[in-house]
């Protein structure tokens, strides 16, 4: 292979660099260390930070600043509002809990882990949950959603986009039929959130999650919006702070963080989406005309812009992943091996790949540093790896 | 470059997974003596090894392969193909899991149950040559059967793990991840468990 060598990280939805931005505004609130609760004048400094940040977040997704609340990661958001249902109703509750006769969640089949392993928790506690099956793009089958939704249900849970395939779900019409039914409903849009318009009010969620490190913020938190009037029960007990619905010292410096990086995505992200779209068609096309026996993941358009998921037969992908390293490239892999489990990734096992094609896929998304140099070195990198990994492997191709 | 963080495997498995050695490139040309298949690429590895053998001296004058699998999967065959090499056939049947993971200076314990697979292949290619050439007497004499298909373990190995303490399906699960993938062979993995128990520790309660 090549000398030529360079560093291009196409793994975005992983986490992502902190904008320069961001880094600035963090550096300068360093030097605020006050408690935020304190009422003197270094408490005040850092209230102030948290509650401009507070403005910003919840402007940017058209809510209210009083019902966004700062969490520690998009996990621990998801986290709180899937254990709402486990909440018998106590003192801790900010509003009466769930009506006893909605036990029941209904969620889907490609969502995270975090919600996934909670909604497995919580049923274990015996609460029903019931898991929304996929088409080959990703989508959730409406009409399913509508015969599952009943006057059992409590909550739906669906996230926005998707992390590994990126497809988008059409939040809008899945609230509508959801809360047809009275029941509440949650989206997972950390993927979604500073990559496309998200407007709660016009989508009519009732809680939605994002995180700051997937949009050039801070790693370690993640901001909750759980609607006015909607019920609520924190999952962290012991404080007042965030209203009394998430206990903790505030992480001032990370919050500010979340807030400056949600600003620069405001003045970023139209624009961002539309080179990323065109960066991603040229990828596409590049691997499609190079490279035979290959197979897209996801929906066609309603994708993430800078995200494209790509299997190769006859290619595990974890050694992909790894000669792609070598040339300085970084990619994710839903192939057993890299995730330490010997499952293929549960995303694309239920939009129906197969197994073999599982283990060869590879997730490539790209992001506010992505250039039209990276993709053309990627796209011919990536044709000598996958020329080498298939001419090692026992699966020969029509290569 | 020397900041770089340290590589998630050894630099022996780094030099075989970048400069894979004795790659079967054309398999109509080789002309095999003996050949082995094992894994499945819906369990995420499967490797086919081919030999050739010296017939009036019984040693293996060549071994080639190919791997569908991680890095750890190619680099363990790449170096098993070395290991095979110039050995008997019988030195090379006794190769095993521990001979690649020291050959290599080391494997993740994970890896060492999921990705080495490349022995077993080995012992099939062996085997596929004792039939070949009439002697089926000395495949029936080595008595390792595969048990679970899609990781390749072994009787043997199951037998291994119940004298280092294994006594249940589960406990063998937890260090073998066997039956994890398909899973049908619980059943016959249950009962080996069962009957390797009674064989060495009936004494026991």
């Amino acid at each position: 292979m090549t000398k030529r060598k360079r560093a291009v990280y196409l793994d975005h939805n992983a986490t992502t660099p902190l904008h320069p931005q961001v880094q600035n505004a963090m550096r300068k609130a360093m030097s605020v260390f006050g408690n935020p609760s304190s009422l003197h004048q270094f408490g005040r400094q850092a209230r102030k930070l948290i509650e401009d940040a507070r403005e910003e977040a919840a402007a940017f997704i058209n809510a209210r600043p009083e019902e966004i609340i700062f969490v520690g990661s998009g996990s621990e958001a998801n986290n709180t509002v899937i254990n709402l249902f486990s909440c018998q109703g106590s003192r801790s509750c900010e509003v009466p809990c769930l009506d006893s006769c909605r036990k029941e969640i209904i969620t889907t089949s490609i969502e995270h882990p975090c919600v996934l392993e909670a909604s497995a928790c919580i049923k274990e506690k015996g609460t029903a949950v019931e898991f929304l099956g996929v088409d080959n793009y990703g989508k959730i089958d409406l009409k399913q959603l509508e015969e599952k939704v009943s006057g059992r249900t409590g909550l739906v849970s669906v996230m926005m986009a998707n992390n590994e395939i990126g497809t988008i779900q059409d939040i809008g019409r899945i609230s509508r039929i959801v809360h047809e039914k009275g029941a509440l409903f949650h989206s997972d849009a950390v993927q979604a959130v500073g990559k496309l318009p998200v407007d709660v009010k016009a989508l009519d969620v009732d809680y939605l999650s994002f995180s700051a490190h997937k949009i050039y913020g801070p790693k370690g938190v993640g901001a909750l919006y759980v609607r006015k009037g909607a019920p609520f029960c924190p999952f962290i007990l012991g404080g007042h702070q965030e209203r009394g619905r998430r206990a903790g010292t505030e992480n001032t410096l990370g919050i500010v963080g979340l807030g400056k990086a949600v600003a620069m995505r405001r003045e970023e992200m139209k624009e961002e989406a539309v080179r990323l779209a065109s960066l991603k068609k040229y990828l596409k096309e590049g691997i499609e005309k190079n490279i035979t026996d290959i197979q897209f993941n996801g929906h066609p358009q309603d994708s993430l812009p800078g995200t494209l998921n790509v299997s190769f037969s006859g290619a595990e992908g974890e050694s992909i992943l790894l000669y792609l390293d070598m040339e300085g490239i970084a990619v994710s892999t839903g192939s057993a091996c890299a995730s330490g489990s010997l499952d293929p990734s549960h995303v694309l096992l239920a939009t129906g790949v197969r197994q073999s094609q599982a283990h060869g896929s590879i997730r490539m998304s790209m992001g506010r540093d992505t250039t039209m140099q990276d993709i053309e070195y990627v796209v011919e990198k990536l044709i000598a790896v996958i020329a080498h990994v298939r001419k090692i492997s026992t699966v020969s191709t029509g290569s | 470059m020397s900041n770089q963080p340290e590589w998630i495997y050894s630099d022996k498995v780094k030099d075989h997974f970048m400069h894979p050695r004795n790659v079967l490139e054309d398999e109509s040309g080789f002309a095999a003596d003996g050949k082995g298949v094992i894994g499945n690429i819906k369990c995420g590895d499967e490797m086919l090894v081919v030999i050739k053998v010296d017939k009036s001296r019984g040693v293996i004058t060549d071994c080639r392969w190919r791997t569908f699998g991680c890095a750890s999967a190619i680099a363990s065959t790449s170096v098993l193909s070395e290991l095979a090499i110039g050995k008997t056939l019988e030195e090379a049947y006794k190769l095993g899991s521990k001979d690649i993971a020291k050959a290599l200076d080391g494997l993740p314990e994970h890896k060492i149950h999921c990705s080495v697979l490349g022995d077993k292949a080995l012992r099939a290619a062996i085997e596929d040559y004792y039939v070949r050439n009439g002697l089926s007497d000395k495949v029936a004499r080595q008595k390792e059967h595969i048990v679970c298909q899609c990781l390749g373990i072994t009787d043997q190995e199951i037998e291994n793990e119940v004298l280092e303490g294994v006594r249940n399906f589960y406990q063998l699960q937890e260090r073998d991840k066997i039956g994890t993938v398909c899973g049908k062979c619980k059943e016959k993995a249950g009962a080996l468990i069962e009957e390797y128990v009674k064989k060495h520790f009936s004494g026991e309660a």
